[in-house]
């Protein structure tokens, strides 16, 4: 996208905590698409090309992307205080909309009514996690002469098959993974 | 570590958490496999109904860990399980990111980064995998699992939708 301005908007600690409180109480199912939206098309704080690069580094890193992000994309901005203002910002609201959640679960989740429209709902949230596992496997297994996909099904076997803890699987796993994606080019 | 739960949530959590590339979602069949099967803090069925209400509140899909949490200990339990699930990933992305710009076009960024790939990969299908066995106990669940997968991978269509419909056939006694 190189007709979007460059972006030199420099938020202040209370527009970043703002910022991110609006995108975790817009986003459903999932972050990713309002922090993009907020971050690249409204706020202008990125262009589209910082905000791959450092989505790229929270995606790889261990733990929630969206999370790893708000603490990347906060401290290059604000530092340590600006890390922890987007973080609070994008965890606060959620965390306290499903604490109300969890206290109404464990009165009423014991209800056939409630217990019938769970199993419904759970049935499509896990059609929509095959579409996202689809949609990034593509690529990967149109590709030729790769190995990713040997180890995409290593992984799968290891945690869903063999039931091993995913501590081991990914300790056995990823230096082997690193060296084949290093010698590969 | 099973001394007292919420020592035992916070361990479990934080280990967990260094090892789930690929977000949230990669980290299922993990918890699963410490919340259900060693622990015992909950069936299946409880399972798969947190993992419904977090896919359908806002915000980050790991809030799960909150649910799992108040389950496990109330409030505290809630907290402690947010707490260890985010702040070790959070430190490390904190550290990772002041020296990452730096090797920008390095070898060995590159290999990292692409070495993590295939192995989100494979941990996202494992959980699809575990929450299917965890939850679809009929033709009608695999249905609406297929149906959504198609719609998803195909259309633009707001999830939002998909839910509402699969909630409504659910209440419909279907499934």
């Amino acid at each position: 996208m190189s007709d979007s301005p460059p972006a030199a908007v420099h938020p202040a600690l209370a527009e970043l905590f703002g910022g991110f409180v609006l995108v975790s109480i817009s986003g459903f199912g999932g972050a990713l698409p309002w922090a993009r939206r907020m971050i690249v098309e409204q706020k202008r704080w990125m262009t589209t090309e910082e905000f791959n690069e450092t989505f790229a580094l929270s995606q790889f890193l261990p733990g929630p992307n969206v999370i790893n992000f708000s603490v990347v994309f906060g401290s290059r901005f604000g530092g340590p205080a600006g890390a922890v203002v987007a973080l609070a910002g994008l965890l606060g609201p959620p965390l306290m909309i499903v604490t109300v959640l969890a206290v109404l679960y464990e009165r009423f989740g014991g209800l056939e009514t409630l217990s019938r429209v769970l199993a419904g709902v759970t049935a499509a949230a896990i059609g929509l996690l095959i579409a996202v596992v689809a949609k990034m496997a593509a690529p990967m297994f149109l590709m030729r002469w790769n190995s990713a996909p040997i180890f995409a099904l290593l992984a799968f076997t290891g945690v869903a098959i063999m039931h091993w803890p995913l501590p081991y699987v990914f300790l056995g796993l990823a230096p082997f993974s690193i060296a084949f994606a290093w010698f590969k080019r | 570590m099973n001394d007292h739960p919420l020592t035992s949530l916070f361990g479990y959590f934080a280990l967990l958490s260094l090892f789930a590339v690929g977000g949230a979602n990669a980290a299922i069949p993990e918890m699963h496999r410490v919340a259900v099967e060693l622990m015992h803090w909950m069936n299946d069925r409880q399972f798969a109904d947190m993992y419904a209400i977090a896919q359908m509140s806002p915000g980050p899909n790991v809030i799960i860990v909150a649910l799992i949490g108040y389950h496990v200990a109330g409030f505290a339990g809630g907290a402690i399980a947010t707490a260890a699930m985010c702040g070790p990933t959070c430190m490390l992305a904190f550290l990772v990111a002041r020296v990452w710009d730096r090797f920008k076009g390095a070898r060995w960024r590159m290999a990292i980064q692409a070495g993590m790939v295939p192995l989100s990969l494979g941990l996202i299908g494992a959980s699809a995998f575990v929450l299917a066995r965890t939850a679809d106990h009929n033709v009608y669940g695999a249905l609406i699992t297929a149906a959504t997968a198609g719609v998803a991978f195909f259309t633009r269509v707001n999830p939002l939708w998909v839910f509402v419909a699969a909630g409504v056939l659910g209440l419909g006694g279907w499934l």
